[in-house]
């Protein structure tokens, strides 16, 4: 849990997606969250859940509905030393996904095992 | 306990806001501490002074704004957030060519490092919406 020195406090986040990247400003505006959160040293993760999942699919192109595409944005994630994404095996599974699918390597597991990757967290923000 | 409040819906649509306000009531209440009030996505609606709703109905943007006064409670808007959805303070006004501005009072604009801040400070970050 969160560790306290003199000069900072590290904590851990969780960033939780459960939305489709564009039906909804979430997407986007969580990953807006993440990358100024980056800045302040935190011990930060990355859920995908349900429809969040489709937020990680390669080859999106949004053309078509004028919206940005920043699922580029994931891959440039690890720059800001953001390497821990967890995505729910179930729910890729339902969508018909698998690991292939994904823009970006990612750590997936099992429902019961993200309850326990949440259940570690500080803070959680679920978008 | 210290707690930070995230609001993540705007006025009317969605209860969050209201949820969000009797949690901050009850908990000053209680003598617990509110280290920040963060809205984000359509919260930052929840900070235009513009909102004239029906009077026999409760008045959400003003019971922040009260609650903020009563209090010295910091209510801060998110300024990617606010500037995507025309919620501006005189400065950003300024800033943008604009002809007016429409924050109410107690409210600020500020950055989203702020909501990371108020994960870091308080001892829970409670999430209203989204």
């Amino acid at each position: 849990m969160a560790q306290e020195t003199p000069d900072r406090v590290s904590k851990k986040f969780l960033y939780v997606n459960c939305k489709a990247p564009h039906g909804t400003i979430y997407a986007l505006e969580s990953l807006e969250v993440v990358l100024i959160g980056a800045a302040f040293e935190q011990d930060v993760s990355l859920a995908f859940v349900g429809d969040g999942v489709y937020q990680l699919t390669k080859g999106q192109d949004t053309k078509g509905i004028e919206m940005k595409n920043f699922s580029p944005t994931f891959r440039a994630l690890e720059d800001y030393d953001v390497t821990k994404l967890y995505v729910e095996q179930e729910a890729l599974q339902a969508r018909g996904l698998t690991e292939a699918d994904l823009v970006v390597p990612v750590e997936v597991v099992s429902a019961q095992r993200m309850a326990e990757i949440m259940e570690s967290q500080d803070v959680i923000l679920s978008f | 306990m210290k707690f930070g409040i995230l609001v993540n819906e705007g006025p009317y649509t969605h209860e969050a806001s209201d949820t969000a306000y009797q949690f901050a009531k009850a908990a000053l209440a209680k003598g617990h501490e509110i280290y920040r009030v963060f809205f984000y996505h359509d919260g930052v609606n929840n900070g235009t002074r513009l909102t004239v709703p029906p009077q026999d109905e409760r008045n959400i943007v003003k019971r922040w704004s009260d609650l903020a006064a009563q209090h010295k409670l910091d209510l801060v808007v998110c300024i990617a957030a606010a500037q995507r959805r025309g919620l501006m303070d005189a400065a950003e006004a300024k800033r943008h060519g604009k002809d007016a501005d429409n924050i109410a009072p107690g409210f600020r604009i500020s950055g989203l490092g702020q909501l990371i801040e108020a994960g870091i400070q308080a001892d829970r970050l409670v999430v209203f919406g989204g």
